[in-house]
């Protein structure tokens, strides 16, 4: 017999992690929540421009099922209809949930919420909070959940990495194999339900605008524990991003939604200053050539642009890979609304965004591939479910700016109580359910890293992984370099056998746990590579210029990578396309 | 097309290298030393590039390998909080800290780095600030809504609550306000402005004031709102410029009211 009080471990306290955590405490389940770093650290804090919700309060006829379409058309088609419609279905009343937790949104003079255009939509849909948004909605559930956590209900574990799912004889999941990142001491966590959160992999790109945790590690380790990751070479290479020294930071899509500008001088080496230089000189090349959609093409349009003009144009500023990204003649008012991300750009290039336009450049932005779930959200393995970003639901090829933050918390809306439903319906486990092994497994892991005797650096050869895969698996992808890619990888997965740790301390020792993530990162960049070089066509942030045209009758199918002989092994599944068939997706004249 | 090339270009080396002197602690009761690290200059580095730097190759300027130093960052980008220590003897966020800032006017300065002095150190820069996440317990820095479920819009907030309401939700829970406090240390118990700001944020929500009461109690006597001295370090300190002092008085003068309805009340 099962537990009479279901225990689920949520691993990720993101906006996904924390949004099932809080409707399982609100059910009556015993939550531990596992992250690398204080909850309230999470990466969703970076999230900037808003969460789309179709609520039509600007009088322009909005509805969930135009916002339903936009995100599958945005997608290219790849995405499963039946949990996207159920999302946007649910946009407004998450909105709703949202205010009433205290998220101070911007409003009309009314007291209303205020909305903002965003990307790859007509509708001003985007609620917003300044240019902070993902930060003020973590807050909100962290808030919720530190309530929960004062109540008894909720049990976390900071400063604890997942290593692995604790499975039994049958397959099915009984727990969590974890590090604490202090002590370094390994342990198993029984739960009769797990739920992953954790997020996206920049790392495996070197720089992003992810954060330092988002390794992708814990999807990758469970890939290789029998889960299938789904469209794992959908990448989304954000259009503005500043490009800097240790990573690159995000210039939201909400400059754009508030009058922002692209352009480059008509003369790449106009000497002028930019906001000297008169309009007739200015090339506003995405206004030029969309003219209904102008700066708000979906990411992907706007990427192949900005690159296409730096690389087969040679028109970047100055012959760098740069063009301008212009908010300074919006009003004060407008600008004000921007006020959180142009004091980054001002903080960290010294320029003030108001007076010169920004210099940005395409960067690595989002993972819209991820663990395989079903409509539950629960993962081939029994036991184990996923939400957010770690999960390849809801985007497609594409994801459309401003429905992230909306995919994880809807997704952990639907995890937390499917997590709860299983749990309580699962036979008991026999023996130890496979708890002793697992630990083994992982300390065995460990001491081997600890006592190899190599000469390999692992910063080094994660500096390598990601200017490979940046160069190969990013915007413009050619079969030659996705093979050139996945030769490298298996390169570097030899060499990691000699890596060698100048830190061999057992406490607090966080080049070990790099290093162990390492090891997933290059497991992982080999499933985005192999996807990507089996996909011949191009579809969303998938392109090709060998096979410049999207192949439905070949390829309108999820990707489904699973981990047979050390290496991903790609099949194919049908995509759910009841509710809106399949279009050619054309930003240029619709 | 050409080649994919998404990063940055190559700054032509300079030949100049900084000087990064970092405190250091193995463990939580070890004794400190300091390392010396000559690093290669690039424009545009941080001090998260720095320690980035020190990890692909830990040799110290004496020549003697060590380990990569122990920090604490995420975002990189200044929102998440996590990477406050001291530089320079200021406590900053590493990821903002530029480097042509700290080197003095010549370029040449050594740049100092050590752990904020009023948390337990974990290891070199990693300090435990938990500290702060209790505090906000004790001032129930939340809304108490009834459920998740769907129960329609918030009230109305007019555009002017939100305006002030939104800046004190920018903490970014760095704890700099403490560390550069004079009155955050053992002998007063002082939660600190970051937590005094909270309260002030949730006692302005319409919902959350239902709470408000409480979290006046939870800031008077030992420890609360009247150990401030008005130093005013917090708000000259803080990377994102929270109203810090005026939420520090504005609940000063609430905490007051409520003690005195509460002393009549008994």
């Amino acid at each position: 017999m099962a537990a009479a009080t279901p225990r689920i471990i949520v691993v990720g306290g993101g906006l996904a992690g924390l949004s099932a955590v809080i409707k399982i405490a609100e059910a009556g389940g015993k939550v531990d929540l596992f992250s690398i770093v204080p909850v309230k650290r999470s990466h969703s804090v970076c999230a900037q421009g808003g969460i789309n919700a179709a609520k039509d309060l600007k009088g322009e006829g909005d509805s969930v099922l135009k916002h339903f379409d936009d995100t599958v058309y945005g997608g290219d088609f790849l995405a499963n209809q039946t949990p996207v419609k159920n999302m946007t279905a649910q946009g407004p009343a998450i909105i709703d949930l949202l205010d009433r937790m205290g998220v101070p949104f911007n409003r009309t003079p009314e007291g209303l919420l205020d909305f903002r255009r965003f990307g790859g939509t007509l509708y001003q849909r985007t609620a917003f909070a300044g240019a902070t948004t993902g930060q003020q909605l973590l807050y909100a559930l962290d808030e919720q959940v530190r309530r929960h956590e004062s109540e008894g209900k909720v049990t976390k574990y900071e400063g604890w990495e997942f290593l692995s799912a604790v499975l039994d004889d049958n397959g099915v999941c009984r727990g969590i194999c974890a590090m604490d990142l202090r002590s370094m001491e390994v342990r198993t966590f029984p739960a009769d339900a797990i739920i992953i959160c954790t997020g996206g992999n920049g790392a495996i790109f070197g720089k992003s605008t992810n954060s330092v945790v988002c390794t992708g590690s814990a999807q990758s380790a469970l890939y290789q524990q029998g889960a299938f990751y789904s469209n794992g070479e959908f990448i989304q290479v954000h259009p503005t991003a500043i490009p800097g020294e240790d990573k690159l930071r995000l210039m939201s899509e909400s400059a754009r939604g508030e009058g922002g500008r692209v352009w480059v001088p008509n003369d790449k080496h106009d000497k002028r200053a930019a906001q000297s230089i008169p309009e007739g000189d200015r090339w506003y090349f995405l206004e030029e050539k969309y003219p209904k959609y102008g700066n708000l093409v979906p990411r992907d349009i706007a990427t192949r642009e900005i690159f296409k003009v730096v690389y087969e144009d040679d028109r970047g500023i100055d012959g760098q890979p740069m063009v301008y990204l212009d908010v300074s003649h919006l009003s004060p008012e407008r600008l004000n609304k921007l006020e959180g991300i142009l004091e980054i750009y001002e903080k960290f290039v010294g320029d003030d965004p108001r007076k010169v336009p920004m210099k940005i450049f395409p960067g690595m932005h989002y993972t819209m591939g991820g663990l395989w779930v079903d409509f539950q959200q629960q993962t081939n393995i029994p036991g184990v479910f996923a939400a957010g970003e770690a999960d390849y639901s809801i985007h497609g090829a594409n994801r459309l700016g401003a429905n992230s933050l909306l995919s994880c918390i809807y997704g952990g809306f639907v995890a937390g109580p499917e997590a709860m439903k299983y749990a309580t319906s699962l036979p008991a486990q026999a023996g130890d359910g496979g708890h002793a092994a697992e630990k083994q497994r992982q300390t065995e892991f460990n001491s081997m890293l600890l006592n190899n005797p190599g000469t390999e650096n692992p910063f080094k050869l994660w500096r390598e992984l990601g200017e490979t895969m940046t160069k190969h698996a990013t915007i413009v992808r050619y079969n030659a370099g996705l093979d050139e890619a996945d030769a490298k990888l298996v390169e570097l997965l030899d060499r990691y056998r000699n890596v060698n740790l100048s830190d061999k301390s057992q406490w607090a020792n966080t080049s070990f746990a790099f290093t162990r993530q390492l090891w997933n990162m290059l497991q992982l960049g080999r499933v985005i590579v192999k996807g990507a070089r089996l996909r011949d066509e191009s579809r969303g942030a998938h392109y090709k210029p060998a096979f410049e045209k999207r192949d439905d009758e070949r390829f309108l199918k999820t990707t489904m990578a699973a981990f047979k002989d050390g290496a991903p092994e790609i099949t194919y599944q049908e995509v759910d396309t009841q509710f809106i068939t399949p279009r050619p997706r054309v930003y240029t004249s619709t | 097309m050409a080649a994919a090339e998404v990063t940055t270009p190559k700054h032509p080396a300079s030949g100049r290298t900084i000087t990064v002197k970092v405190k250091r602690q193995r463990t939580p009761d070890a004794a400190a030393v300091t390392e010396t690290f000559a690093i290669p200059y690039r424009p545009n580095m941080n001090i998260t590039s720095v320690l980035g730097e020190i990890a692909l190759n830990p040799t110290t300027t004496e020549g003697k390998g060590t380990t990569p130093i122990a920090y604490d960052a995420n975002c990189l980008e200044e929102i998440c909080g996590s990477c406050a220590m001291l530089i320079n003897g200021k406590a900053m966020m590493a990821c903002s800290a530029l480097v042509d800032k700290l080197t003095g006017p010549d370029g040449n300065g050594a740049i100092t780095l050590a752990p904020l002095s009023k948390f337990p150190v974990v290891r070199d820069l990693a300090v435990d600030r938990s500290v702060l996440f209790e505090n906000l317990k004790r001032v129930k820095a939340w809304v108490p809504v009834d459920g998740t479920y769907d129960l329609g819009p918030a009230p109305r907030q007019f555009p002017q609550v939100q305006e002030q309401r939104y800046p004190l939700s920018n903490c970014i829970s760095c704890t700099i306000c403490m560390e550069v406090c004079p009155q955050f240390n053992d002998a007063t118990g002082f939660v600190g402005a970051a937590t005094i700001a909270q309260a002030k944020l949730f006692n302005m929500d319409p919902s959350g004031a239902v709470l408000k009461e409480e979290r006046l109690r939870a800031l008077a006597g030992g420890g609360g709102v009247q150990e401030c001295s008005f130093a005013q370090n917090c708000v000259q300190a803080c990377p994102k410029q929270l109203p810090l002092t005026e939420a520090i008085s504005d609940m000063g003068r609430d905490v007051f009211v409520q003690q005195v309805k509460d002393f009549f009340r008994r």
